[in-house]
């Protein structure tokens, strides 16, 4: 184990996947020599050399499907977009070519490749940068959508993701990359489509992604010291979602609150919603409550920021009107 | 007109040999596509066919020369208009039909149609339906061939339509930097969809379009294959000797409408015409070899039976297929699929 920052554990996950396997290349604006617009890609130029960490034009539609040619060719392309506000330009050739390419070649030709890049709310960047997209791309058969919430899981997911021989949208969070924390030094997987249990509890489910679930278990804290235990669930995978880690958690507590930074309307948070409820409606005491990034475009003044983003207090009340102790 | 001399069995175009056999090999090919593309136009009007379907005649010079002028391990990927081409390449032309009628011999299991043509063995991938959207897949197979050094030559094929997209030039940027062995190759129909060039680009000399990126660029006459083939091949041998990519442009004309439900009422009938009756590939090889005493009319027409008959057993055969078994449904979505996590079931009850 040694501390290390989010961003770190990618670069290592990305590093050891390179070293073990020559078809994986990284190609993205920025990602050679500046060594990654978030420094992801730190140092790697000078290990891997130019033909396999490859600077673009700023071009995301182009250099995506680059790399959806090139997964169909027998390489293993990990596509880095800047930020995933970005990859908006490029998704025909993840929606309509890689996502579909196994299913319209009737099995023949398939996209094994990483979409990956900064994802989420940042800070004072206004509308256009700060946006959670994931419940866009996690509604589209062919994907699988990642999203790590700390270091360890960053490291072992991304090589999971690298190592699957589907399309993969690896979504990071821009504000989680210098975040600190225990990861295993040697060969760590964790496969996708298994949620994790981050904290214990007996009297409400928070399920939560990505940022959130740092949001959701500083709420956990804040609850214990009123009495309540939650019972904290990353999915760690929004598609395919681990349902069933969500609902024997809800058979347990019998009432579930559903975070994300997203907007609500068609939201991760409404997936979940509804299958709780077709699967374990006969659990719930109560419905099940969603706390959700506002239904506005973000703002830039810092008040009206804070203001669109779900806080902790917010999850803390949601969750204490879940079980009945509102 | 170019020399043309007559030799011992064969044709010689512009210093280029032809041999018998591969002027009829060529022939037949073109009169196949043609005849296949109006056994698949007949069955459309009797809704045996569904959705959209593209035909390709007129333009088979371009299909049979394309792939002449090419090896087999190189690749090639087209937009939807691509019987015609996956026909080119050597795939089963009964899958092809079983794929338009959406049978389970289909060539993708009847789960693309007309517009999906795979053919990985061929080196064939895609049949894409979003305009334009070969064109970085394309740019992805060069990067490929460049990165392992497999000798490979990309040929994207894009029509007057697909050559205005953004997506294009982005390619055409980095193709050129990082010198990628790739023929962008366009089909220049004269229309995209029922606009004609005129109307659609400003530039309508498209070979010009790759100047920016300082990619040379090539005017070919697209219904002549003898010129075509041979021009194509020093394209390909452009790409392939690391020289970087080329852009061609194939001056062609397509008979039938833009896609089976366009009456092409955008265009006159003796402009049609001009091009059926004085252009047309098929009749100008035919031409070319009875004048070099290399078949007769009566061949030609005995020939044209036998691939009328051919094209009839194809679609019997075809529409005696099964449709897809049901479970098909569910398969070919992931590699890796995720036990219990996928096929999420959405079912009643």
């Amino acid at each position: 184990m040694s501390k290390i920052t989010y961003r770190e554990a990618l670069n290592q996950a990305m590093c050891e996947e390179m070293t073990r396997d020559d078809r994986v290349f990284l190609m993205g604006e920025e990602v050679a020599e500046y060594n990654g617009a978030y420094k992801v890609s730190q140092g790697m130029l000078d290990k891997f050399g130019p033909k396999r960490v490859i600077d673009t034009p700023i071009t995301e539609l182009g250099f995506a499907g680059l790399g959806v040619g090139a997964s169909m060719a027998g390489l293993r392309p990990v596509i880095e977009f800047m930020t995933w506000n970005f990859a908006i330009l490029a998704l025909d050739q993840i929606v309509n070519a890689a996502a579909k390419m196994k299913y319209m070649s009737g099995g023949q030709y398939s996209c094994p490749m990483v979409f990956r890049g900064a994802g989420g709310s940042a800070a004072r960047v206004g509308a256009q940068h700060s946006q959670s997209l994931e419940n866009w791309l996690a509604n589209v058969p062919g994907l699988k959508v990642v999203m790590p919430s700390n270091p360890a899981d960053a490291k072992g997911l991304l090589k999971a993701s690298i190592r699957d021989n589907d399309t993969v949208v690896f979504i990071e969070n821009e504000i989680n990359y210098g975040d600190v924390g225990e990861v295993p030094d040697d060969e760590y997987i964790i496969p996708l489509g298994v949620a994790e249990v981050k904290r214990a509890g007996t009297d409400v489910t928070i399920v939560a992604h990505s940022r959130m679930t740092g949001f959701a278990l500083e709420a956990a804290r804040v609850l214990a010291e009123q009495g309540i235990e939650a019972e904290v669930i990353d999915p760690r995978t929004i598609r395919p979602l681990d349902e069933n880690t969500i609902l024997r958690s809800v058979a347990k507590t019998n009432c579930a609150v559903v975070v994300e930074e997203g907007w609500r309307f068609a939201g991760i948070g409404a997936e979940i919603s509804a299958r709780i409820m077709e699967r374990g409606f006969d659990d719930l005491d109560s419905p099940v409550i969603r706390v959700t990034g506002k239904d506005v475009p973000m703002p830039y003044a810092a008040n009206l920021e804070s203001l669109a983003l779900p806080s902790v207090a917010d999850i803390v009340e949601a969750a204490r009107v879940a079980c009945g102790r509102g | 007109m170019s020399a043309k001399q007559k030799s011992e069995a064969g044709i010689t175009h512009d210093g280029h040999f032809f041999s018998e056999e591969s002027l009829h090999e060529m022939h037949d090919k073109m009169l196949f596509i043609r005849r296949f593309e109006e056994k698949a136009g007949q069955l459309y009007g009797l809704k045996k066919i569904g959705g959209f379907c593209h035909l390709c005649n007129g333009q088979e010079a371009v299909c049979v020369g394309l792939e002449h002028a090419s090896e087999p391990a190189d690749y090639m990927m087209t937009s939807y208009r691509d019987h015609g081409h996956i026909l080119a390449r050597g795939s089963d032309p009964t899958a092809v039909m079983a794929e338009l009628l959406g049978r389970a011999g289909g060539i993708v299991k009847g789960k693309g149609g007309s517009m999906h043509m795979f053919d990985i063995e061929k080196n064939f991938a895609g049949g894409n339906g979003i305009v334009g959207e070969q064109v970085p897949i394309g740019l992805g197979f060069g990067f490929s061939s460049w990165y392992k050094e497999d000798g490979r030559v990309t040929i994207c094929i894009m029509g007057d339509g697909g050559i205005n997209q953004g997506a294009v030039y982005e390619s055409f940027n980095m193709a050129a930097l990082w010198k990628l062995p790739i023929v962008f190759l366009v089909e220049n129909n004269q229309y995209a969809m029922g606009t004609s060039l005129d109307r659609a680009s400003a530039e309508t000399h498209l070979f010009k379009r790759g100047i920016s990126f300082k990619i040379p660029g090539m005017k070919i006459d697209g219904m002549d294959v003898l010129e075509f083939e041979k021009k194509m091949g020093e394209a390909m041998e452009h790409a392939r000797s690391g020289k970087g990519p080329i852009l061609v442009e194939a001056m062609t004309y397509r008979y039938r409408g833009h896609s089976m439900s366009d009456p092409a009422t955008y265009r006159t009938r003796a402009e049609v015409d001009e091009w059926r009756s004085g252009r047309d590939p098929i009749a100008r090889l035919q031409n070319q070899m009875i004048e070099a005493g290399l078949a007769t009319e009566e061949q030609f027409k005995q020939k044209d039976k036998e691939i009328k008959k051919e094209v009839a057993a194809i679609g019997k055969a075809a529409e005696a297929q099964p449709e897809p078994d049901a479970a098909e449904l569910w398969t070919d979505i992931y590699n890796d699929p995720i036990e219990g996590a996928y096929p999420y079931p959405g079912k009643v009850g």
